[in-house]
């Protein structure tokens, strides 16, 4: 016997939100069906974390967002992730799930790129994004926790690149949850059209270190054939908020999805990256990094799915662990049969900076093919004391060979984010997070 | 340049209760260059690490200092900015640091931190060693040591003494590795710190020939963990002509190695 989970706010509400956003009918029901399966699914099993005590209940829904005419008036806890420098070209900033600022070069909207909150794509995209939204991607029924994301749904946005249009600058999109005890039910849909090319970044940021929220974040990426998306992300959550981070990329022949994920929320979190593989020749580079601190729990669980011939999946992830915190990460390649001659490789490394740190590399393969190639490589260790011997026999202090050492040791990961400001970012961060 | 004085008295040095230092006795000065010899597992680059403060390595009787002070006290950065300066035999490959980043870190540490090194300023100096080192420009921006040929590693330590300036700088072998061209360049760049700075040197090597391009004023041959026997430049051609059987002889000793008690 299941006992009926309660959720704060009720179908009554789902409705009214979907109608006060003059939703299309199709969105409307899904949440409805979503919201009726959320109290039927389970909640998801993260490998060797146990969740169950997570906070995913009590957060409340509604807060409102203000609007910036130019980022000259950006607010002061966003400037340091907007490039002074090279001011974007396109960015859209959403407060509390809603529009704060906006902006897509002339030349873009030309050529028939969409970049707008995911919101006004329903309404004006309707046909695109049903198709896309929750269907191949992420489902609703996977499990509780992506049935909550379609019906809470409160932010995001929907980008699209058509057949054969190269996006040189990259398009950024700012997620700030400024109201402490707001949840955000947050989703990225990116479709890119044959042989089209796309760098996205996003950034998550919130401020409550006391008050308890939820975030509930799903991005879908759609790499037709030989399209190359390149995706980064800074998520930085804080540490009341307990986050749930689902990205998921569905790559067709020759397509490539990089991925380049700053994954730095203060909060417990369970984040996977799950990459499918389905046509031929098809690649993804999945790269993460994380610096854990304080008690928080995190999952990383990071997935190549090779449905295609002679698809390629490398998996890195680096992680710095201190004070308490306890870290999961779970690099998997999955081969389906008929995947002939695809290639899977895992690399987890973890670097415990403390005694009561926990860390768990755990690279697996799952193979269905006889005809493959696939490595992995996995380290739990401590910062190497001869490293640490020869710097500071050049003089440098022992933190500070400490703090070179580690950022070294993730820059295989920070180096590849597609922003030089949001690399720049990223290290700050982390070093905020060392620190 | 101040005159400046290291010390090294009745060493013993151990590493995991094996006691490979027994009783070294050195005093080096500014300008003046010891060359150390001595067969294979002798103790010549326990004695650099131990000098340095190697972690692995247990001092349990003697002393060193600089100038009169304690460098056994000192924690290994505090005797790089002291003065000290070495040359490992295998210096470290250091992941995602880049050898640039990690010089100015090392120049830094030795200025207030209000006061670093202007980024140009940097960069003039570091091309110049550079050029004179005839090292790539690109290795500034490889990570350091990552992936670096054995000769490549050695120009890179000297590029390091070059830019530091130390007072007192022990090289572990570093003609080891090295193309015959590549040690003419080495080894002049070493002349030109000597004569610029009034270096005080102590190089660990194998071989005259490198000693034919750097003269040193003082030669010592180690073995069993001890300097056996000091003398000038002649020394060292009469070990390359002669090999160490002679000095073995004269002094009694079997076997060379620390592991067999004198
Ligand atoms: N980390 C270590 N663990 C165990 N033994 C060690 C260690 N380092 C040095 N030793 C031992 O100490 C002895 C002296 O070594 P050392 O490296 O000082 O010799 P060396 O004179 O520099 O020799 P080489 O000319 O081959 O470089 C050797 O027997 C060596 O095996
Ligand atoms: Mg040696």
């Amino acid at each position: 016997m299941t006992v009926k989970t309660q959720f704060p706010y009720d179908k009554e509400y789902v409705t009214t939100f979907s109608e006060k956003n003059n939703e299309p009918s199709w969105m409307k029901s899904l949440r409805l069906r979503a919201f009726d399966l959320a109290h039927d699914l389970n909640m998801p099993e993260p490998d060797k974390t146990n969740i169950r005590r997570w906070n995913f209940t009590n957060f409340e829904l509604g807060a409102e967002g203000s609007t910036i005419s130019s980022l000259q008036e950006l607010p002061e806890q966003l400037t340091d992730f907007v490039d002074q420098e090279n001011v974007p070209a396109n960015i859209q900033i959403q407060q509390n799930g809603t529009i704060s600022f906006s902006a897509l070069s002339e030349d873009l909207k030309e050529k028939g790129v969409i970049f707008t909150d995911i919101f006004t794509a329903m309404q004006e995209h309707s046909d695109i994004v049903e198709k896309y939204f929750m269907t191949d991607g992420v489902s609703i029924d996977e499990h509780r926790l992506t049935a909550l994301h379609a019906a809470y749904l409160n932010g995001g946005v929907f980008v699209y690149v058509p057949k054969g249009v190269k996006v040189e600058e990259p398009i950024q999109a700012i997620f700030w949850q400024e109201d402490n005890t707001s949840a955000l039910f947050n989703h990225v849909l990116i479709v890119a059209e044959k042989d089209s090319e796309l760098t996205f970044v996003e950034n998550y940021v919130s401020h409550n270190t006391e008050e308890e929220t939820v975030s509930n974040v799903v991005a879908e990426v759609f790499a037709h054939d030989d399209a190359k998306v390149s995706y980064g992300s800074v998520d930085n959550f804080a540490a009341g908020t307990t986050s749930y981070i689902n990205r998921r990329g569905v790559a067709d022949e020759r397509a490539t999805i990089d991925w380049a994920l700053g994954q730095m929320n203060d909060g417990n979190t369970v984040s996977e990256n799950v990459t499918h593989l389905v046509g031929q020749f098809s690649v993804t580079n999945a790269r993460s990094v994380t610096a854990g601190r304080g008690k928080q729990s995190q999952n990383f669980t990071s997935v190549t799915h090779h449905h295609g011939k002679d698809s390629d999946g490398q998996i890195l992830q680096r992680g710095v662990l201190r004070d308490k915190t306890t870290s999961i990460f779970n690099a998997i390649g999955k081969i389906e049969h008929g995947a002939t001659r695809a290639n899977a490789e895992q690399e987890s490394r973890v670097l415990m900076l403390s005694g009561d740190a926990r860390g768990d590399a755990n690279p697996i393969l799952l193979i269905d093919e006889d005809d493959v190639t696939a490595g992995h490589a996995a380290s739990v260790g401590r910062v190497d004391e001869f490293q640490m011997y020869y710097l500071q026999s050049r003089g440098i202090t022992k933190d500070e060979a400490e703090r070179l050492i580690i950022l070294g040791f993730l820059e295989p990961v920070v180096n590849e984010l597609p922003i030089a400001s949001i690399q720049k970012q990223l290290r700050t961060l982390i070093e905020r997070k060392i620190y | 340049m101040s005159e400046t004085t290291l010390e090294i008295k009745d060493l013993h040095v151990e590493i995991e209760d094996n006691e490979i230092l027994k009783g070294v006795n050195l005093t080096i000065k500014s300008g003046e260059f010891h060359a150390v010899m001595g067969p294979n597992g002798t103790g010549k680059s326990t004695l650099a690490s131990a000098v340095m403060g190697h972690p692995s390595f247990e001092i349990t009787q003697g002393s060193i200092t600089l100038n009169g002070e304690d460098v056994l006290e000192m924690e290994v950065d505090e005797r790089a900015r002291a003065g000290l300066f070495l040359a490992m035999q295998y210096p470290s490959e250091i992941s995602g640091v880049t050898t640039s980043d990690f010089l100015r870190s090392s120049i830094n540490a030795r200025r207030e931190e209000e006061d670093g090194i202007p980024l140009m300023q940097f960069i003039k100096t570091m091309d110049g060693a550079l050029d004179e080192l005839e090292i790539d420009q690109n290795m500034a921006q490889r990570y350091l040591n990552e992936g670096f040929s054995g000769g490549e590693k050695k120009r890179n330590e000297i590029l390091q003494l070059k830019m530091l300036q130390p007072e007192i700088a022990i090289l572990d072998e570093i003609d080891s590795g090295l193309d015959i061209d590549a040690l003419r360049v080495v080894s002049d760049s070493i002349n030109g710190v000597r004569e610029e700075t009034g270096l005080g040197c102590l190089i660990i090597t194998h071989y005259q020939r490198l000693l034919n391009y750097i003269t040193p004023d003082f030669v010592h041959v180690m073995m069993q963990g001890r300097i056996v026997k000091s003398g000038g430049p002649e020394l060292a051609k009469q070990l390359e002509a002669e090999g160490y059987e002679w000095i073995k002889e004269e002094l009694g000793i079997e076997d060379e190695t620390v592991g067999q008690k004198a």
